[in-house]
């Protein structure tokens, strides 16, 4: 009797323990990236060795972060923008314009450093011009950033007169594809741009801000808020994250396509912050999370390749995994995830 | 209208139950044809549920609706329009952006060879704008009319040729007195032609300009019908509230004797067209002014105005004798006001967020978005004012909106108090509470006074205004009618003030 009331009283425990475990956002989208590697290391055994190659790290799950590493980026602002309750479709623009900037202004013969400054500027530049149509204008969020959407790739081919224009350049080309101590250094931008942003984030009241301005604006205004401000701080971010993508973009390619550079990158940024549990109805924002929905995308690209099936499964895949990953993050879903748990014990 | 003659509309012995309220209780209400009647009731009375009965939105429970004399079954807002019911709800229910011809047409447009004529249409639209005196141009959007207009729009599209009981809720909530007026023309022809009238309002004076007769409902239960003449404001007042004059209330603090202290913020003439007549007031350092009034009086409205919440149109705030500039939420929370809005789901509560961020926002914008507050000291805050405030969560790490609707209170109260304000605006602070929370914040607003804060309350419950008040300004209509000043605050009192005594 008595055994049995502790063994109950045990399980009850256990179920609350697990209840808890189950409602943490960061569960979810972590399992599905461990479950995506484990598919992975079956499918292609030796998937997590890491070797090093001519000075570099070399291996599929470098693979996989190298890869990532620009929709990384840009989901980092997206994830801002997103914690607004806005979103931003611009960012594929956005890249578009900044490599078409930086071509020009390589061609120029100016310092590297002078234009790296000036192309991380542009990146700012379309956030303000963003922020000032959300905020200031008060046009909703999807049309405002449709407009440089749309006509974002127009102004780049116009800077670069309808072409693709090539260059070459040390600099860049360090910048995106070279290696500092064997890491290959783009994953050493993202990661620095991953910390700076979580320091003005989370080591400062702006997150606070920026969530209270996406979870009510009426309430963050009353509680002393400039909410037209923080909507442009998060624009100028999420420009500034995709100017740092365009960077590593066009360096890659050694030139400015403005066709296809960054192109369709916004729904994976979109899907990636979503994967991460940010809500599209704003008011939350986790930065470590996107970059792991960012993974789980990369992941399930890589694992489509390795497994040898056609690249076109990729984006049929993928679908599911979203569906599933968001079907898992809903409230209702767990509840009666935990109700199976019930039952079986009863 | 003789009260011998069968009434146009009847209702006998009407409840409605919802769960764990009963919102109508054994109402009978009688309508006559070519009358007024002003319906009269404070949040909660049933005004609402009264009506959505006799205009088939709610179905009753118990009771009897007769029209005319003969019994009928008014299923659904459909069968109300056919039985000549027509309603204008308080929020229009009108498309601004379309054309008036298309508003009046909504629901039919005249046909020609299945198509819609919209010759026809505007003829019918000018039609009925011409029964309400009323010449515009019909093709231009509803939008770019005055409120006003828009009012008598939607009341055009009401009236049907056959339209015998108008059902008017809260239609002059943001007339200003000319254009009241102008609907007051309109409602007194409508009446002149035997419709039958039930105007529902907050403003006591119109009453008085306009009704008949008068109901009141308290708490669900009609507390009294009377022709106009027969129930003087004083009477009227008492019905809404439930009060007779002369009961005793719970016992007022002695007045401190501290009136004379220089204030801490003074309004001069501040106000706002069609919003809250200029008014004067001052707030002393510990000090409690009672804002008192019946619903729709301009409490919200004195307090948004203060805060800067709403922007002035006149006058000035002045905050220890120098001119200040409270245009907006942040400018106030500068000068160290706090603000605890009555409606805290929508204007207060961050729902994503946590109890804990929730608790030490304001104090975190009032120190900038640099200068951080450690996560040690939010927990150290948030933990405190748990404490103090006896906030029933498991932690302070819990999604706010996951607590009960006191709990939420107390952390919006807790979030102006870690701010550490000088002076406090409390909009409705115990709406929603538990009777024991209740005694723990009222106990509260005293402390915190007694610390030397500057506190405004706003309160529907005259009880409480008269439990916390030092100094009590009635308001009325949407201006502020008089002030009680230390013993003299009582709630017989502040209801003869309102009822302009």
């Amino acid at each position: 009797m008595d055994r049995a009331k502790g063994t109950s009283a045990a399980m009850a425990t256990l179920r609350a323990r697990l209840g808890e475990l189950v409602g943490r956002p960061w569960l979810w989208p972590i399992v599905a990236l461990a479950l995506i590697l484990l598919v992975d290391s079956v499918v292609s055994p030796g998937f997590f060795s890491i070797s090093i190659v001519q000075g570099r790290l070399f291996g599929s799950t470098i693979d996989v972060l190298y890869r990532g590493t620009p929709t990384a980026l840009v989901a980092l602002g997206m994830a801002v923008v997103i914690g607004t309750k806005g979103i931003d479709l611009s960012v594929g623009a956005v890249i578009a314009i900044v490599g078409a900037v930086m071509t020009n202004l390589i061609h120029r013969d100016m310092a590297p450093p002078l234009v790296l400054a000036l192309t991380l500027g542009t990146g700012l530049l379309c956030g303000l011009w963003n922020g000032f149509l959300v905020a200031i204008l008060d046009i909703q969020p999807i049309i405002a950033t449709l407009i440089l959407m749309v006509a974002g790739r127009g102004i780049a081919l116009l800077i670069d007169e309808g072409l693709i224009v090539t260059f070459r350049s040390d600099f860049f080309s360090a910048i995106s594809t070279g290696e500092f101590l064997t890491v290959p250094s783009r994953i050493l931008v993202a990661a620095g741009t991953f910390l700076a942003l979580w320091l003005l984030l989370r080591r400062t009241a702006l997150g606070l801000f920026i969530e209270s301005v996406g979870g009510n604006a009426a309430a963050a205004d009353l509680a002393g808020i400039n909410a037209k401000l923080v909507k442009i701080g998060a624009y100028m971010l999420s420009g500034l994250c995709s100017g740092i993508a365009g960077v590593l973009i066009c360096g890659d390619i050694r030139g400015s396509d403005s066709n296809n550079a960054g192109l369709f990158i916004e729904l994976d940024a979109i899907l990636a912050v979503v994967i991460g549990g940010g809500s599209l109805a704003g008011g939350r924002f986790f930065l470590g999370l996107s970059v792991v929905g960012v993974l789980i995308i990369q992941g399930l690209t890589t694992s489509i390749l390795v497994s040898g099936l056609p690249p076109e499964y990729n984006m049929v895949v993928k679908g599911a995994v979203v569906l599933i990953v968001l079907l898992l993050q809903s409230r209702r879903m767990r509840g009666s995830i935990l109700g199976v748990f019930g039952r079986r014990r009863a | 209208m003789p009260e011998a003659s069968i009434p146009r509309v009847e209702l006998r012995g009407i409840s409605k139950i919802f769960p764990a309220v009963r919102a109508l209780d054994n109402v009978d209400f009688r309508l006559n044809a070519g009358e007024v009647h002003a319906l009269l009731g404070e949040n909660g009375a049933g005004k609402s549920t009264l009506i959505k009965i006799m205009t088939g939105a709610l179905r009753r429970d118990a009771g009897e609706i007769r029209i005319d004399g003969r019994p009928v079954e008014i299923g659904s807002t459909a069968e109300a329009r056919a039985l000549g019911i027509s309603t204008v709800y308080q929020e229009l229910n009108l498309i601004p952006t379309l054309s008036v011809v298309k508003n009046l047409t909504l629901e039919r447009q005249p046909q020609r060879y299945g198509l819609i004529s919209w010759r026809k249409a505007g003829e019918r639209a000018r039609e009925r704008l011409k029964r309400l005196n009323l010449d515009i141009d019909v093709e231009r959007p509803l939008a770019s009319f005055s409120i006003a207009i828009q009012q008598l729009i939607a009341i055009a599209r009401a009236l049907e040729e056959d339209t015998r009981v108008l059902v008017l809720d809260e239609p002059t909530a943001s007339l200003d007195a000319r254009e009241t007026e102008l609907l007051f023309q309109i409602i007194r022809d409508l009446k002149a032609h035997g419709i039958a009238i039930l105007f529902i309002t907050h403003f006591i004076d119109q009453v008085y300009q306009i009704a008949d007769r008068i109901s009141v409902l308290r708490n669900g239960q009609l507390v009294g019908t009377a022709p106009t003449p027969d129930l003087p404001r004083l009477k009227l007042i008492s019905l809404m509230l439930g009060r007779e004059l002369g009961e005793t209330g719970p016992l007022r603090r002695a007045a401190t004797g501290e009136a004379a202290a220089e204030p801490v913020l003074t309004t001069e003439g501040l106000g706002r067209r069609r919003y809250m007549a200029p008014f004067d007031l001052a707030l002393r350092a510990g000090e409690v002014v009672g804002l008192a009034g019946l619903l729709g009086s301009g409490r919200t409205e004195t307090a948004k105005l203060i805060f800067g919440a709403v922007r002035p149109d006149s006058g000035r705030v002045r905050i220890d004798g120098k001119p200040a500039s409270l245009r907006s939420p942040r400018q106030s929370i500068g000068h160290g006001i706090g603000f605890c809005p009555e409606d805290r789901k929508a204007e207060g509560l961050i729902p994503q967020l946590t109890v804990r961020e929730n608790i030490i926002l304001a104090l975190q914008t009032r120190r900038g978005w640099l200068r951080q507050l450690s996560h040690d000291e939010q927990e150290r805050l948030a933990a405190e004012m748990i404490k103090a405030l006896g906030i029933a969560t498991p932690d302070a790490e819990k999604p706010v909106d996951e607590l009960s609707g006191g709990n939420q209170q107390k952390v919006i109260l807790a979030r102006w108090l870690v701010s550490k304000p000088r002076v406090l605006i409390l909009d409705e602070p115990t709406r929603g509470i538990d009777v024991g929370a209740h005694a723990e914040i009222v106990a509260l607003i005293r402390h915190l006074c007694d610390q030397g804060l500057a506190l405004l309350v706003a309160s529907s419950e005259l009880d409480e205004i008269v439990a916390v008040s030092d100094r009590v300004a009635v308001l009325r209509d949407r201006k502020k009618v008089g002030e009680i000043v230390g013993d003299e605050v009582s709630r017989d009192n502040i209801i003869r003030t309102i009822a302009g005594g």
